[in-house]
């Protein structure tokens, strides 16, 4: 349902809700738009004309620093009018409906929603609800997906290494709770990605995340055996219910990424992590901070992917 | 009803003659993508300039993106050079409405403010919206409406102007 509501009739995106069901062709799209923005951020102007005069409001129902900052850079980047709403601290809290919301905003000529809720299927929610001159991106819904980061995540390993369809990745960490590693999946298998490896214990997997078309480890060593690309996930402390865990120094130990582990990986093999860092939980600062590590570059990268990924969506009129 | 075809090497060749008396050690040529890169780098080659080629590609600065929508190839802009003060030669293949001029225009200035921007077109078809002329020009071949001229490159490199 996802899947069709997101794409027009001739198969053009119309909103970005989730990146499973989109094809390769549509991927690389996004990514190679992309590429072209990139240039953008680095000259003396760091500005295109095109989306000028549409307005786009950031719809974040839950806290984030890095995603929602990147979005608005991206907006004002391609001259949109970008307003930011902290929704969890105002009008919610007021009594007001998720879709009176919307429609008090869409009044204001609204023109593109980014939505970020914790409860899965709320951008999907909102996108079967909107006028249809508006597009709704997804900034990442409860444990469902997050679209863009997955994409930008794309967009890092193949300006790394080139391809997709002679790489290892292993994503490593809170699978279970993870929007991310949901998105990444989808991604990597789609772009033709020949073996991706999920590692955890098992308490942090989804139950049958095998039909997912991803190998299961839940052990560093063999997992991060001549692997090319290592994600790790951010141990999400404030979504764990319940005694999942014995420990954070315990998971440190275990699954921790360390110069010794990393050691394990093709000597070329690069660090990336969705942000925000446990450090000495997931990820020991000599990895993050190391040579392999291309966990800034990401955020560099996240504009010019956000970028692509509006302007996709507010092309011609739908 | 097809025009006489023009000769375009004759063509290239002319506008070079016009282009040479003009020129200042600092020039620069910018050619639009795609055609205006392929002139540009012939002009570049046969004027011996020192300045090395740049590249636009205007699809971020299109007037016609809400009705068009992105061009699903966009290529890179390059502009090894400083913009700011620069005099630069715009080079495009065929000059029609105009627009591109304009996006073109619109793009250098968010690099610098360029000395000054002259037009170079290969060809000049005439049918022009904006208030934009050429400096620089191959021929001037008067078109209707519905043809469509297009520059064209082979495989052994050369350019060839065909007319639809």
């Amino acid at each position: 349902m996802t899947r069709s509501l997101q794409l027009t009739a001739d198969g053009q995106l119309k909103h970005l809700l989730t990146l499973d069901g989109l094809s390769p062709a549509i991927l690389t799209r996004i990514l190679d738009t992309a590429e072209s923005f990139i240039d953008v951020g680095e000259r003396e102007v760091k500005k295109v004309p095109l989306l000028r005069g549409k307005a786009i409001f950031n719809l974040f129902f839950e806290p984030s620093t890095r995603t929602r900052t990147t979005f608005e850079i991206a907006a004002k980047r391609l001259s949109a009018d970008v307003v930011n709403l902290n929704i969890a601290a105002s009008a919610q809290s007021k009594g007001e409906t998720v879709l009176d919301t919307v429609s008090n905003l869409t009044a204001m000529h609204a023109d593109m929603f980014i939505v970020r809720h914790a409860q899965s299927g709320a951008a999907h929610f909102i996108a079967q609800h909107v006028e249809p001159h508006i597009s709704v991106v997804n900034a990442g819904d409860g444990r469902h997906a997050h679209p863009t980061q997955g994409l930008l995540d794309m967009f890092t390993i193949r300006r790394y290494k080139g391809a997709f369809h002679n790489l290892r990745v292993a994503i490593v960490g809170d699978v279970l709770h993870s929007r991310v590693a949901r998105s990444q999946i989808h991604a990597l298998t789609t772009l033709g990605v020949p073996e991706v490896r999920v590692i955890a214990p098992r308490t942090l997997l989804p139950t049958g995340v095998e039909q997912m078309g991803v190998h299961v480890f839940h052990d560093m060593q063999a997992g991060l055996k001549d692997v090319d690309v290592i994600i790790m996930l951010r141990l999400q402390n404030e979504r764990m219910k319940g005694a999942r865990l014995p420990s954070a120094q315990e998971y440190f130990k275990q699954y921790g990424l360390t110069p010794e582990k990393l050691a394990l990986a093709k000597p070329d093999a690069i660090v990336m992590h969705p942000g925000p860092m446990n450090r000495g939980v997931e990820i020991d600062s000599e990895v993050a901070d190391g040579p392999q590590s291309v966990i800034l570059p990401q955020v560099t990268y996240g504009i010019a992917v956000r970028m692509a990924v509006m302007s996709l969506l507010m092309g011609p009129a739908q | 009803m097809n025009a006489p075809l023009p000769d375009t090497a004759t063509l290239l060749n002319t506008l070079v003659e016009a282009i040479r008396p003009n020129l200042s050690p600092e020039t620069a040529l910018v050619g639009i993508h795609t055609g205006g890169v392929w002139v540009a780098e012939w002009l570049h080659q046969a004027l011996g300039i020192k300045t090395p080629l740049g590249t636009l590609d205007i699809s971020f600065y299109r007037d016609d993106f809400s009705q068009r929508g992105l061009h699903p190839e966009v290529k890179t802009t390059q502009l090894p050079f400083n913009v700011e003060d620069h005099p630069i030669i715009l080079v495009d293949d065929v000059l029609y409405t105009g627009r591109t001029i304009r996006a073109a225009m619109n793009e250098l200035f968010d690099y610098g403010r360029p000395g000054s921007i002259h037009l170079a077109a290969l060809v000049d078809r005439g049918g022009r919206q904006l208030p934009i002329q050429p400096d620089f020009t191959g021929a001037k071949i008067e078109l209707p409406a519905g043809k469509n001229i297009q520059l064209q490159r082979n495989e052994q490199g050369n350019l060839i102007l065909l007319i639809q």
